[in-house]
């Protein structure tokens, strides 16, 4: 349920193109071929009671409302079950019709408690509002007889509530468990009058499967399922659609507000990435955006031991420019750089990077992107003119094989996950390629992994090859498509090489340790589809080969036709909420807006004219370099928006270091992060509630973020960095970030058309957008490729440096959680620890029993960067002499452990790939006491900080 | 050498069959006697049922016990000989000789598991007629029979597999409906314990008319002896190559199995079952889409009751015309008739549609058991119509007690004599309807418990007329507002006994 009710259908659009035309109370109504009577009768305007249908939803038939009447039908069919038929002459309302459904109500009300004016749902209740529109006035049968009044409310879950006596067993929760979720946690459990819903075997919530995605809740039609944010404040009075910010599936969300307060988060079911679905993160957790821990004076210090000083934002800023300025007339233009966010919007990152190049001079800029998803630029880029996926999510919904490689959708990006595993039980075929046992593979309902390679971490490219080996040498390739779409010379070498003995499956089995034979069963599998999609994640870029990894899929899928229609394509799942959107802000060193090279003179004039300086042509620094260039005394000043690389960048001690030596760290957060604890100057960030923007999500969608409240701090992050380029000298003068669009549509081809009152206009735009596709692009490359000819690449398979040995014999490799958002500063502030409070290092038994490990010990985890201790979790998901982590907690130190090793063409850290030795210990490593000092000391100067007069 | 038969149907068994079996064997050691564990002739009261193959055809003794043995024995069991439990001739008793046994032909005369029995009986005939048939044809055969389906919604059954005939796909079913749980019937129990050959070629013949190589016969968990007569005479049909793939060398497949269910009512009601079949809870679908278009997992299906499915090899044996030509209207071919409950002669009666019911009660059922005046009878189970004395002379046939607001259904009868309380028969409705009820709609699910209480409060004084209207108005939305018709009939048991009956309401007659 949500506020600012929408028009609900009953039942779900019918795809078909046909139309049909009957009578409805008299009027002739045409709807797709396939509609309901339900829905057909809604999209005229004429509304029919209805409780256990809804769009979102298959019809179900149960509740009985929405009887019609139907000429020359027997009886009363319920309206959401039959389907239109031509000519058909439907009556919606007769004084029958309205005593049955009155008589319905009657029952309903019988066992339900009659407290409208003190329930929760109050005013946003289905049941209430249907028992209004046929006209009950009284319960003839009193409220003495069977009832469930007395049924136990569970509040286990920390966001919402479950109230079996306000419950009408209409089975919506349990059939968008099922149909939207796909966890199928919830059943109805008894029969007849004892019918009840059922999270997992009569458990309470959060003892069950639940993932506690919402979808349950936003289905319920009366208070049964609601939040308790909704139960606290009341219902919610306005509310402004706007995208969350946590993955970069990038979800519509509708902010639903009491004013400036925040009640709750329902997913948009026009949202074109999520169609009202959502999952745990950006439907409940957004409670971090007005978390205790919010920074909203700006702060300085001159150095990291001293306490922290409150200032106003104008000294904060003049303070800031000062020190880099100085810096910079000290040490040289090209001494200070700056980080951009992908949490950020497209507008603040764009502006960021404008103010590095046009304002501080140089190129020294770089994003996070640069330690997830830089191997894709570079690949696909290379490969299809494009450093973007090929698809819309929607797309898998047209797949018939789905190879998911390095990626856990159902974790990493649960509401695309879930589409995924709605078109896997509608019968796709699935190859998943990754050393764990992901859900995907055989832990989700009804979803069951036709191959799971299940290879060591290191080896993706050995696999990739090795598919392709078996297609070209089993005739599988799209020779056609080859020919016509591709570079035929590339396509010529790139055959020969993959036919080489050499890279046969059979040739690299003991390197993979995946059965030749599974390999070519996949090969054969994905090759022959008539649709295969592959969808792809940072288990294939943070990788010593990663770049060439992503090659090889671009290879595949162009070898086998498997591009430029929907159901195909190659599709990289982005990690944070604007990855493609920072990456194609010009964020990095290299690449102004739009992906072209600051080398390219005409681009470079093109911004030197419209921003008015000379600019460089040589490409800054990138992160890596910027660390080394600190430690070797030539980089001294340093802006971060955004951005935690003090937590979430490889080899920390290297990293820690290297801030160290930073004359002027400057961080804008929301928090004091761990970046924030080397700064000098901390700029108070807006959250994404506070500020006006966009965010592009991975499928290319441009989507709007809207201000709901007064940012806390005073101002939306463009603002400060706007402030900032003033005060360096540089002058901007934007009055709102649509004016920032402006700009950027003017500068770059892809977001030639875009524009605020376009993305009002559509809801949201898939870039290439522009005179060519001016609504947008869902599927790239339709006709040709970007970059004209598809160009096949070699993919030689070279192993990572990092090897085990005896003394490191196990390969560490790194992930994300559901319940937690990468380095954790916004989960970490909300309940969303109740699922996942701390990182574990997960273990074969067959490991843990060498190692004389159980379950929930204290181990260490030491490898050649450091050393850190967490707790065991032994599960048979891991392969024997794998181990794994996730990295939400700065404390759990995963970063310690990561190597600087790289990918060679991008600098992507090998997070995957880590040789450690496991050992079981008695307390936390000499790391983690340094840091738990060290953070305890900073937490303490922020405190104890000096309070402005 | 003779031959005793003796009943393994579980009727008999629960009266003591087995017992004397046993005893027969003992006391015959020695001697050439075989004794045949056959089907019930469905006597009732005659059971446990002894026959002996003798020159005056199968002469029966009963009902007996074991104890009885020694004495038939000495009395010359063997060949016929009289006694006081002598019946004569089986088939020359005025029950058995004025019924019309096309499906139940079998039932009691054969040994049931035995292929060579039932081919000795004009056993697989039919399917070997539809062998040389193209599968239109098969179903014209049984369209031109007038089938209906017998399950209790009569639908005819030609234009259920015409309908799964023409429905593509790459997979078909054939699905008994074996779960048999209507109060007072038996029919199908008795046919499959007494006959599973003639269910098993229905099924095949059908799978031949659609198009279907995959049946299951969905057998209620209640028929445990159901179930290894079944499964014996699947094993022997597949054995002799009349099941499975290249029946008859026709290169024709049809595989069978039995699954069972799990205890639930509403299992018998198609969609449910499909469902259950599926390892789903048994909730009932709305239609359309039709089972026969949307089916088992999904795939076309026809869904028959066991007595349609073995109705299918006479009609194939002798042709369509044969068995329409007995029946009335559009009513045609035989009913198996139960007759239980307050009845003298309880058991299977099958007739040809048109006899009266006061026929069946008292020609043949013979009155109640009691003695007393019959005053109520219920007609086709549990959801069924009581009807009144005055009514007795309807005939039986589908559109006759349509007229009068009663269904023939699966062909139930229970009767009950003039000491009954018929306001307790209608909270015993609705009662059945709280413990079966699926729970998936609304007038079911709540409505059936209202239904009780509300029954209650009339019975009990309270607002007596207020309460007999909100009656009526919850009668009125389990009707037209139920999803299947365990909701949408539940009142008619209800408001028959309310309107025929109202002085067992406390409640004036009407004029």
């Amino acid at each position: 349920m949500s506020a600012n009710i929408e028009l609900d259908y009953g039942t779900p659009v019918s795809a078909s193109q046909d139309k049909v035309t009957l009578e409805i109370d008299g009027r002739q109504v045409t709807v797709n071929a396939g509609s309901s009577v339900l829905r057909a009768a809604a999209e005229a305007g004429i509304k029919i009671p209805k409780l256990c249908a809804t769009d979102s939803l298959e019809p179900f038939g149960s509740c009985r409302m929405c009887i019609v009447q139907i000429e020359g039908a027997r009886g009363y069919p319920a309206s959401c079950t039959t389907p239109v038929a031509a000519g058909m002459k439907v009556c919606t309302q007769n004084d029958k019709l309205a005593t049955v459904r009155r008589g319905i109500a009657e029952l309903y009300i019988s066992d339900h408690p009659l407290d409208c004016l003190t329930c929760a749902a109050n005013g946003d209740c289905e049941l209430q509002d249907t028992v209004g529109e046929v006209g009950l006035r009284e319960v003839r049968y009193g409220y003495a007889g069977d009832n469930h009044l007395d049924a136990v409310k569970d509040a286990s879950n920390p966001y919402f509530s479950f109230d079996p006596a306000k419950c009408i067993v209409c089975s919506r929760c349990v059939r968008a468990c099922e149909e939207t979720q796909g966890t199928f946690a919830l059943t109805i459990d008894g029969r007849g009058f004892a019918s009840h819903v059922s999270p997992g075997q009569n458990q309470p919530f959060m003892e069950s499967e639940c993932v506690s995605c919402g979808a349950c809740v936003q289905a319920c039609p009366t208070a049964t399922l609601i939040e308790k944010s909704v139960i606290d404040h009341g219902a919610p009075e306005h509310t402004t659609i706007t995208t969350c910010a946590y993955c970069g599936v990038g979800c519509s969300f509708k902010a639903e507000m009491k004013g400036e307060q925040l009640v709750r988060m329902t997913p948009d079911k026009n949202g074109g990435a999520n169609h009202g679905h959502s999952c745990v993160k950006g439907r409940f957790a957004f409670g971090y955006a007005t978390h205790k821990d919010r920074i909203t004076t700006p702060l300085i210090r001159d150095k990291i031991t001293d306490p922290w000083r409150e200032v106003s934002w104008q000294e904060a800023i003049q303070h800031a420019a000062g020190r880099l300025k100085g810096i910079q007339a000290k040490y040289g233009r090209h001494a200070i750089g700056g980080i951009t966010s992908s949490r950020c919007t497209n507008e603040e990152t764009y502006l960021v990077q404008k103010l590095i190049r046009a304002g501080f001079g140089n190129n020294n800029v770089d994003t996070c992107a640069r330690v997830c998803h830089s191997p894709t630029g570079y690949g696909l880029k290379s490969t299809f003119g494009e450093s973007s996926g090929t698809q819309n999510f929607d797309s898998v919904m047209k797949s018939d094989v789905i190879l998911v490689i390095g990626a856990n959708p159902t974790d990493g990006h649960p509401v695309f996950g879930s589409m995924m595993k709605r078109r896997l039980r509608q019968g796709a075929k699935l190859i998943v390629v990754d050393p764990r046992s992901i859900d995907l593979v055989s832990n989700s309902p009804h979803v069951k992994a036709d191959f799971h390679l299940k290879l060591r971490p290191g080896t993706n490219v050995a696999i990739v090859t090795a598919m392709a080996h078996v297609i070209v040498t089993e005739g599988l390739v799209d020779e056609n498509f080859a020919h016509e779409r591709c570079d035929v010379e590339s396509f010529e070498k790139w055959k020969t090489f993959v036919s080489l003995p050499a890279n046969s499956p059979e040739a690299l089995a003991e390197v993979t340790g995946v059965a030749a034979t599974e390999i070519r069963g996949a090969a054969r599998l994905y090759a022959a589809a008539p649709n295969g999609a592959i969808y792809y994640g940072l288990g294939v870029t943070e990788h010593s080969q990663g770049s060439t990894t992503v090659i090889g899929i671009a290879n595949l899928a162009m070898a086998t036709g498997n591009i430029g229609r929907e159901g195909v394509g190659v599709n990289p799942l982005r990690g944070q909420n604007n990855v493609q959107g920072s990456c194609d802000m010009g964020s990095f060193p290299h690449e102004f807006v739009g992906y072209r090279h600051v080398s390219d003179t005409a681009t470079r004039t093109l911004f030197e004219t419209a921003w008015g300086v000379t600019l460089e042509s040589e490409p800054g620094l990138r992160i890596p370099n910027m660390f080394a260039a600190a430690i070797d005394g030539s980089f001294k000043g340093l802006y971060v928006q955004g951005e935690d690389i003090a937590q979430s960048d490889p080899d920390i001690h290297h990293v820690h270091h290297a801030l160290r030596e930073l004359e002027c760290l400057v961080v804008q957060d929301l928090f004091l992060n761990e970046t924030a604890k080397f700064a000098h100057v901390f700029l108070p960030g807006s959250s994404f509630l506070e500020k006006n923007g966009t965010f592009t999500n991975a499928e290319r969608r441009i989507s709007p973020v809207r201000k709901v409240m007064t940012p806390l701090a005073g101002k939306e992050d463009w603002q400060v960095t706007q402030d900032l380029a003033n005060a360096m000298g540089y002058p901007m003068n934007y009055s709102h970030p649509s004016e920032i669009m402006d700009e950027i549509a003017a500068l770059t081809p892809q977001f030639a058309h875009v524009s605020y009152a376009k993305i009002d206009e559509m809801g949201s735009i898939q870039w290439p957008c522009n005179a060519e596709h001016p609504d947008g692009t869902p599927t790239m490359h339709e006709d040709h490729f970007v970059r004209g000819k598809g160009r096949f690449m070699l993919t030689e398979y070279i192993p990572t440096v990092e090897r085990t040995n005896s003394k490191y014999p196990l390969i560490l490799t790194t992930g994300r959680i559901l319940s937690q958002y990468n380095v954790g500063a916004q989960t970490r502030r909300t309940e969303n620890n109740m699922w996942h409070s701390e990182d574990r290092l997960e273990i074969h038994p067959h490991d843990a029993e060498v190692l004389g490990i159980a379950d929930g010990d204290w181990v260490g985890v030491k490898s050649r960067a450091g050393e850190t201790v967490m707790h065991a979790l032994i599960t048979e998901r891991m392969q024997p002499g794998v181990v794994y982590t996730t990295f939400h907690f700065p404390h759990s130190g995963a970063n310690v452990i990561t190597t600087d090793n790289s990918d060679w063409a991008t600098n992507c850290p090998e997070y995957k790939v880590t040789a450690v030795h496991v050992a079981k210990v008695q307390q936390p490593s000499e790391w983690q006491k340094e840091y738990q000092t060290f953070s305890d000391q900073q937490l303490s100067l922020l405190e104890d900080r000096i309070v402005a007069g | 050498m003779s031959r005793l038969f003796i009943s393994r149907d579980s009727t008999a068994l629960s009266l003591g069959a087995e017992q004397v079996a046993q005893a027969l064997a003992q006391q015959t050691a020695g001697q050439n006697v075989e004794i045949v564990r056959n089907g019930s002739r469905g006597l009732y009261w005659l059971e446990p049922l002894l026959e002996v193959e003798s020159p005056q055809g199968r002469v029966a003794y009963g009902p007996v016990q074991a104890e009885d043995v020694p004495s038939l024995l000495a009395s010359g069991l063997l060949t016929g000989g009289r006694h006081p439990l002598y019946l004569g001739n089986i088939e020359d008793l005025a029950y058995f000789k004025h019924q019309d046994r096309l499906t139940f032909a079998r039932v009691g005369l054969t040994d049931p598991v035995s292929i060579g029995d039932y081919l000795a009986h004009e056993g697989y005939r039919g399917l070997k007629n539809a062998l040389a048939l193209q599968p239109a044809e098969i179903v014209k055969h049984v369209t031109d029979s007038g089938l209906r389906g017998r399950g209790g919604a009569a639908f005819p059954t030609g234009i259920k597999w015409n309908t799964v005939l023409n429905a593509p796909a790459d997979q078909k079913y054939i699905v008994c409906n074996a779960d048999e749980g209507d109060s007072g019937t038996f029919s199908d129990r008795m046919i499959m314990e007494g006959d599973p050959f003639v269910l098993i070629e229905g099924m095949t013949i059908a799978g031949l008319a659609v198009g279907a190589t995959q049946g299951y016969i969905y057998l209620r968990v209640e028929y445990p002896h159901a179930r290894i007569a079944l499964n014996q005479a699947i094993e022997s049909a597949v054995k002799n190559g009349y099941l499975g793939e290249n029946i008859l060398d026709s290169g024709k497949t049809f595989n069978l199995e039995v699954r069972l269910g799990a205890g639930a009512y509403i299992c018998g009601e198609e969609t449910s079952l499909l469902e259950s079949l599926e390892g789903k809870r048994g909730l009932v679908r709305f239609k359309p889409p039709l089972p026969a278009i949307v089916g088992l997992f999904g795939k076309p299906t026809v869904v028959n009751n066991v007595i349609s499915l073995a109705s299918a090899p006479i009609i194939l044996d002798k042709g369509g015309e044969y068995y329409r030509d007995y029946g009335v209207g559009r009513s045609r071919g035989t009913l198996p008739l139960q007759l239980a409950g307050n009845i003298k002669y309880a058991g299977l009666f099958e007739a040809a549609f048109g006899m009266t019911l006061r026929e069946l009660l008292y020609d043949f059922g013979g009155g109640s058991a009691t003695g007393r005046p019959i005053r109520a009878v219920q007609v086709g189970g549990p959801l069924g119509a009581y009807l009144h004395e005055s009514q007795f002379d309807t005939p039986l046939d589908y559109e006759a007690f349509a007229a009068i607001g009663a269904v023939l259904g699966h062909g139930g009868i229970v009767v009950h004599d003039d000491t009954v309380n018929m306001a307790e028969m209608a909270r015993y409705a609705m009662e059945f309807c709280v413990e079966e009820s699926c729970g998936k709609c609304t007038p079911c699910r709540i409505g059936s418990t209202r239904g009780v209480e509300v029954i209650d409060r009339i019975v009990d004084d309270i607002e007596k007329v207020k309460n007999t209207e909100l009656l009526r108005d919850l009668c009125n939305t389990m009707t037209c507002g139920s999803l299947c018709a365990m909701g949408s009939m539940t009142p008619i048991p209800v408001l028959s006994s309310l309107n025929l009956f109202p002085e067992d309401f406390g409640l004036k007659t009407e004029a």
